[in-house]
């Protein structure tokens, strides 16, 4: 899996690659728990909902600039490949957008807008959300099975359009049992209860596709020794659920105490998951068809953006930390300060 | 005629996309800055005013923000969605452009206005200074880069084509290119001004409905003196922007002047209905020689015609006349309105002003010398920058087809091959969505204008964090 380090034209694109696969896992992460939030919303009582948007108001904004970063990349690095794979998924790609557009500016006109005009915006904010997330597990479900126009992969799509959508609600939930408290985190707990099946069954799928559509795909996993080494993803996988089963049937803890571990083992799952992918992927970017070294744009280009790169990314990394640090502790609806 | 039709429908939502991602920007970059002008002037006079207006804008600024950062995730996508041939051609130039964007610009503001709008009481004051300072900054960074990116998509240098494809061979000379100067200029400038009128008409049109709070004078003075102090500024590099262009994109420029043939002495028009079929103007009333005059400096200068644009086989080389020509009009025309109407307002305001107290800047200037018909003619003119800077980039934009890099690759190289009803739904949406969102847009400023006259500006209960946190944030408890 490591490249030649010697050879630019060999390891700047995996370099990129995992620049790029690093910014779309934060971003499914960040944003996750943010449209999951949106997803959920209509469940809540009115009163709770301005708590809700607080938990993640000063941070939406920042964790859809890591999308941005990875069409970015896609864009600068693999040009071709970007071309491809977006000019494929037309479609869901503009109802990502335009559910991207409402739920960002719902999110604003609601807070300013005259009162007979909330109700709409809320209800654009769940909309927007809710049709995102189904947008990008459409793509996921196309990409795993190679971007291929038939029936079965439209099914396929459908399903982890579901799955996809329920994840995000899972750990939109795990994200509220850290930021309320009172009436609203019970409901978490609960939404987080009702939701653990959408990131089962939505690993499974894709775990269980992903060989089956590529010969390839399945000797990288079921061949001798590989398998041995590979075996603990899957297990620990496993242990994670379980560990989140439990933990969530005794939520909240007294005195709230750990009530950010669900959030981080939902995390670590979510990134297990992806790494999985990864492996199964790489080199390819676009699945069987193009790998990361066809589509890589010139060594020149990429060396100029990752020595940028390498200056920037830290600080980023460095002041996003700061933001989620200066805004810890629990959301309350009416002190945003 | 399928690859036209797809080809027509992009161009057509690509335009679209991005005339209503530049209104928010445009407003955005400069509000920043006058936000903090306005912190900075409560700071030193610790005089409420500038706290209410600071206040009452950053609503503004929070919601322009939104609008910018969605309609901006869209653009990006366009370009693998409409425009793949884009980047596969000229990818290595574009690509780190934009890649600095993002990196440099696009994360500083998105973390910081976080802080900005929610976070005063949670950080030092000087951290919540530094924040709004890098909001600020971050827009002006991400107008920098586009604007390199387009720019040289103008003027092209610094590059070699290896079997079609761009390949960079100096970043200084790419980033330096030889219109980014003038175009960043005048874009920063637009952006001023587009802000300077807006801060003017809104608070005029609260003055007008009986808002006597203290803060809309002096927010109608900042506005009105900033917009006079501009606009002649905007005018004499929109002067030098046109000479740029004349030395590198000469089609535009005879297209900008509607003039066919090449010519000495030539009149600068005022009205002209431009004809391609016959390739000449109906109903031409112009000002002799001042064109000439205009762009060589000399009465009887000569100047290129559209008509050195076409190939020995009839080929046009040139952009479509008449809308190059109507959109540098409408510029030109809303960039005088601003002249005439700033400093006449100025004028009415020298001459009620308050002979003792000379200290005091703002007292130079009183705002119950501005007659009624001023007051009223700067409401609509709150969004002149809009409609000049739209008209400016037309102007731009269409002038520089039919290439989409000049010389390098035209726009119907880059399009993709999507089917043309598929690319007619998602255009009809985005319209849709873009009126819809535009009309809220502006209701929402007038209601605010009109709840701050009323004097409930104050946030309700159930405002979300652009109320309660604001507040805080310019009148700490001490
Ligand atoms: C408030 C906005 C505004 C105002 C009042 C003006 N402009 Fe402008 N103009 C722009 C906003 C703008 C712009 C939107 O920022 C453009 C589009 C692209 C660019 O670089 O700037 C532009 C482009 C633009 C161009 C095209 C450059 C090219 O070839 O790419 C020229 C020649 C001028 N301007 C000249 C003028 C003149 C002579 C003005 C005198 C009144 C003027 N502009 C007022
Ligand atoms: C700075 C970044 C910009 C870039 C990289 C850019 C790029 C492009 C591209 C790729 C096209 C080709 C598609 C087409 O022909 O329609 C285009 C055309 C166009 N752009 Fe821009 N543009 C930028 C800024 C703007 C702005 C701010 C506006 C207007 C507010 C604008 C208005 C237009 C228009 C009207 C066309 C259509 C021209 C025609 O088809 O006749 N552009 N631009
Ligand atoms: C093809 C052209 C363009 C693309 C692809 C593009 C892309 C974007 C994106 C993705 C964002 C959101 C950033 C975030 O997540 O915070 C954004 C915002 C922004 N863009 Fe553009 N943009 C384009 C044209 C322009 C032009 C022509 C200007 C101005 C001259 C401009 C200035 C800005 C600014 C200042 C912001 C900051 C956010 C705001 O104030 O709304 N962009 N753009």
């Amino acid at each position: 899996m490591l490249p030649d380090f010697t050879n630019p034209a060999d390891w700047l694109p995996w370099a990129f690659a995992s620049l790029m696969g690093l910014s779309i896992l934060i971003y499914v992460i960040l944003d996750g728990f943010d449209l999951g939030v949106g997803i959920l919303f209509p469940l809540a009582e009115p009163e709770e909902r301005d708590r809700m948007i607080g938990s993640i108001g000063p941070f939406w904004d920042a964790n859809e600039t890591w999308l941005v970063l990875a069409v970015g990349l896609l864009l600068v690095a693999f040009p071709v490949a970007h071309g491809m794979i977006l000019s494929t998924l037309y479609l869901p790609v503009f109802i990502m957008l335009v559910g991207l557009i409402l739920r960002g500016v719902a999110f604003e006109f609601r807070a300013k807008a005259r009162d007979q005009h909330k109700r709409l915006w809320n209800r654009l904010f769940f909309v927007g959300s809710l049709g995102t997330a189904l947008a990008q597990g459409w793509m996921l479900g196309m990409y795993v099975m190679g971007l291929e126009t038939t029936l079965a992969t439209y099914a396929f799509a459908a399903l982890t359009a579901v799955f996809l959508a329920v994840g995000y609600s899972f750990i939109g939930s795990t994200w509220l049992i850290h930021k309320t408290e009172g009436a609203l985190q019970l409901k978490a707990v609960q939404w987080g209860k009702e939701s653990l099946w959408g990131v089962v069954l939505g690993i499974g799928a894709v775990s269980l596709a992903t060989p089956f559509v590529s010969a390839r795909i399945f000797e990288k996993w079921f061949t001798f020794p590989e398998v041995l080494y590979l075996a603990p993803l899957p297990v620990l996988a496993g242990a994670l659920v379980v560990a989140l089963w439990v933990m969530l049937r005794r939520m909240p803890y007294a005195e709230d105490r750990r009530s950010w571990l669900p959030f981080a083992v939902a995390s670590t799952l979510f990134a297990l998951a992806y790494l999985g992918m990864a492996y199964s992927f790489y080199p390819y970017v676009v699945p069987e068809r193009l790998t990361i070294y066809e589509a890589a744009a010139a060594p020149e280009s990429l060396l100029i953006i990752l020595i940028g790169a390498c200056f920037v990314v830290p600080v980023i990394l460095g002041y996003s930390v700061l933001a989620y640090v200066i805004f810890r502790g629990k959301a309350t609806a009416l002190r945003y300060d | 005629m399928e690859a036209l039709d797809t080809l027509l429908l992009s161009r057509i939502q690509f335009a679209a996309n991005i005339s209503f991602h530049i209104l928010f920007p445009t407003i955005t970059i400069a509000l920043g800055w006058v936000l903090f002008f306005f912190r900075i002037r409560f700071a030193q006079t610790q005089d409420d005013k500038w706290m209410a207006a600071y206040r009452f804008w950053v609503k503004v600024f929070a919601l322009s923000f939104a609008m910018g950062v969605v309609s901006g995730i869209t653009m990006s996508f366009q370009f693998g969605t409409n425009w793949p041939g884009f980047m596969e051609t000229v990818g290595n130039i574009a690509g780190p452009l934009l890649a600095y964007e993002v990196l440099t610009a696009f994360f500083l503001e998105a973390v910081f206005i976080g802080i900005m709008l929610f976070g005063f009481s949670r950080v030092p004051g000087w951290l919540h200074m530094l924040a709004t300072g890098l909001v600020a900054f971050g827009t002006t960074m991400s107008a920098f880069w586009i604007i390199v990116l387009n720019s040289w998509m103008h003027t092209p240098q610094g590059f070699e084509m290896v079997d079609g494809v761009a390949f960079a061979t100096s970043w200084w000379e790419i980033v330096f290119n030889p219109s980014m100067p003038y175009r960043f200029a005048h874009m920063m400038l637009a952006s001023f001004l587009t802000v300077a009128f807006l801060v003017a008409g809104v608070s005029a049109f609260r003055w007008l409905i009986g808002d006597r709070a203290r803060e809309v004078p002096a927010m109608l003075k900042t506005g009105v003196a900033l917009g006079a102090l501009l606009i002649p500024l905007q005018i004499y590099l929109g002067d030098l922007h046109g000479l740029n262009t004349k030395e590198y994109q000469p089609a535009k420029v005879a297209a900008m002047e509607g003039l066919w043939e090449t010519d000495t002495n030539v009149p600068l028009l005022l009205f002209a209905l431009p004809d391609e079929e016959t390739r000449l103007n109906d109903l031409e009333i112009g000002i002799p020689g001042l064109a000439s005059l205009i762009l060589t400096h000399e009465w009887d200068g000569e100047l290129t015609g559209l008509n050195e644009f076409v190939t020995e086989d009839g080929e046009v080389l040139h952009p479509p006349v008449a809308p190059v020509f109507w959109s540098f009009r409408t510029m030109v025309g809303t960039g005088v309105a601003m002249l005439l109407l700033s400093w006449a307002s100025l004028w009415f305001m020298w001459r009620r002003r308050d002979r003792h107290q000379g200290r005091d800047p703002g007292q130079w200037f009183a705002v119950e010398g501005l007659p009624k018909p001023i007051l009223w003619a700067l409401v609509p003119m709150a969004f002149s920058g809009w409609v000049a800077t739209l008209a400016g980039w037309y102007t731009t934009e269409i002038g520089r087809q039919p290439w989409l890099v000049q010389g390098v690759m035209t726009t119907e190289m880059a399009v993709a091959d999507v089917p043309a009803p598929m690319v007619m739904g998602t255009l009809v949406t985005y319209l849709a969505i873009y009126a819809a969102l535009l009309l809220a847009y502006i209701s929402v400023v007038i209601y605010l204008a009109r709840k701050a006259a009323k004097g409930d500006d104050a946030p309700a209960d159930d405002m979300t964090h652009s109320g309660k946190a604001e507040v805080e944030a310019i009148s700490p408890a001490e």
